[in-house]
């Protein structure tokens, strides 16, 4: 019908609005001191893992806690690769390693996605919320115990591939790929198979290619943002990855309204600045920042930007 | 065109259908009564493939589809409404048709089937918009039904269409489920605990009992059945 060309609209404008932002901002990165320009990385990682893992809580219904793990394999995996190859390259040759590690982390992500996703087939709520966060769990523990990645004490000296242009560069692919898909005819099948399994089924649409699909690349983007982080804070350590940093990815997705990417998105921005804010607050900071969920999920449980709620859900 | 042989179902180590046998001959309406728990639901889900059957056979328009994943059999143009209607809530009434369509690619006969459902159910077109699961039961219902004629069924399956609809909704649905078989020459397999209702516009009917069929007739003899009238149509 007439509004699927009016979507896709939509999310190309969010795939060039992002671009521009990134290269504008780029432009003045080095105006930034380090803190700041930290925070800014930051912020667009933790977009491209909020709208990633909405595909799968938001759009198709699912309750994965193992986003986290998601982010370690891709991270570690992008990492190993720079880290040995990039002795071997000229510096010109630099960026494409990168990319090329962020790729291999990405479906390395993509595999264990797709491992997770295969018994969620049978499970649901809070049973499927278990076995991923059991995931994200064994994830940690084989890393730790992995000395070719440095076991416990952690992954040192990766190269500082990570700049703002390639972070919102790649936020912006995130969004525009899964808002294409989800508004994609194709993609309607994401919200009938949250909405009711059965009723789906008898539609037609096979609901275990869905949420198959769904763990699949929200767990390649997860990977990208893993990747991302790691050559950002040059350092990866087991503990970084553990299931409350999937629960942060979660509340983002809860806060910003399951299933509603501009939400998410925003969600995910104040959700990184907030505890940056309360620093001055200093030992008070996380009870403070916990407080502050819990009145913004008492005041707005729907998702704090529910009123662009339209067709089906954008 | 839909043949059920000695179909039995089990949930767990609970027996629910015991070899039910039933026929649905092209153009027909075929309707299965019985109380709570006979197996008539049942009975649907392991057609459309929504449940296994533990042995048996369902064979539909010659080829036997028994314990094929239900998106599947959808393909073959046998389609199930399933019980509580199941729209999709958080979609638009439009959005729901189109969904129907799912599995098709001309525009312009999905267009032209939108229309016809349109026009069965006026209600619809008015609601265009609106979220199905902001609209009354009855209204979710009609949806239910336009929405499985998207999907170009050939055989259309129907769980309990008057389940807590009000009255004067339920007759309008039923007048249209008689026109939709006169129309578009659908085979129609109806489940329904208001039996008086089914009987009066089915041609055969089947009663179920705890699993089996005890009983099966034109529905015409059926409403005349004593036996029927004792304990299905309040007599």
């Amino acid at each position: 019908m007439s509004s699927s060309p009016a979507f896709l609209n939509g999310a190309k404008r969010w795939l060039l609005v992002g671009i521009v932002l990134a290269a504008v901002v780029s432009m003045f990165s080095g105006q930034f001191n380090r803190y700041h320009l930290g925070v800014i990385v930051d912020i667009g990682i933790n977009i491209i893992l909020a709208v990633s893992l909405n595909l799968i809580n938001g759009h198709t219904g699912q309750f994965s806690l193992g986003h986290a793990g998601f982010m370690a394999v891709g991270g570690y995996t992008a990492a190993k690769i720079s880290l040995v190859v990039s002795p071997m390259l000229p510096p010109a040759l630099q960026p494409l390693l990168f990319l090329g590690a962020l790729i291999a982390g990405g479906l390395l992500a993509a595999l264990a996605g797709f491992g997770v996703g295969v018994p969620s087939l049978r499970l649901k709520g809070d049973y499927l919320a278990i076995v991923t966060l059991g995931f994200g769990e064994i994830i940690r523990v084989i890393v730790q115990n992995m000395e070719a990645v440095g076991a416990a004490s952690g992954l040192k000296g990766i190269p500082k591939y990570t700049t703002l242009g390639w972070t919102f560069g790649l936020a912006a692919v995130t969004i525009y790929f899964v808002t294409s898909l989800v508004n994609s005819t194709y993609g309607r099948g994401f919200i009938a198979v949250s909405d009711d399994e059965v009723a789906a089924s008898s539609m037609g649409i096979n609901p275990v290619r869905y949420k198959v699909t769904a763990f699949v690349t929200g767990a390649f983007f997860a990977g990208i943002a893993g990747g991302l982080y790691a050559h950002h804070k040059q350092f990866l350590s087991p503990t970084g990855f553990d299931f409350l940093k999937s629960i942060d990815i979660v509340v983002m997705v809860i806060l910003g309204g399951m299933g509603r990417t501009a939400g998410v998105v925003v969600a995910a921005i104040l959700l990184t600045l907030l505890p940056e804010v309360l620093r001055q607050f200093s030992e008070y900071r996380m009870i403070i920042y916990s407080l502050l969920i819990i009145i913004l999920m008492m005041a707005r449980p729907q998702g704090l930007f529910t009123w662009n709620r339209k067709k089906g859900a954008a | 065109m839909l043949e059920v042989k000695d179909l039995e179902v089990s949930y767990g180590s609970i027996k629910a259908l015991h070899g039910v046998s039933l026929n649905v001959p092209q153009g027909s309406i075929v309707t299965l009564i019985g109380a709570n728990g006979a197996g008539k639901s049942t009975t649907l889900r392991a057609i459309s493939g929504l449940i296994k059957t533990r042995s048996g056979s369902v064979t539909y328009s010659g080829e036997d589809i028994t314990n094929q994943p239900a998106h599947k059999i959808v393909a073959k143009h046998l389609c199930h409404v399933p019980e509580g209607r199941m729209v999709f809530a958080n979609l638009t009434v439009a959005e729901n048709l189109r969904m129907g369509a799912y599995l098709r690619n001309d525009k312009a006969g999905i267009a032209a089937d939108m229309d016809y459902a349109f026009t069965i159910f006026p209600r619809l077109k008015e609601r265009i918009n609106q979220a199905a699961g902001t609209m009354s039961g009855g209204e979710q219902q009609m949806l239910a039904i336009a929405r499985a004629l998207m999907s170009q069924p050939k055989c259309l399956m129907l769980d309990e269409p008057s389940l807590g609809i009000a009255p004067i909704l339920v007759r309008a649905i039923f007048d249209q489920i008689v026109a939709i078989n006169k129309e578009r020459g659908l085979t129609i397999l109806l489940v329904e605990q208001n039996a008086n209702l089914a009987l009066g516009i089915s041609h055969h009917g089947y009663v179920l009992e705890t699993g089996r069929v005890i009983l099966e007739d034109s529905a015409a003899a059926l409403l005349k059945n004593p036996q029927v009238r004792a304990a299905y149509l309040g007599d």
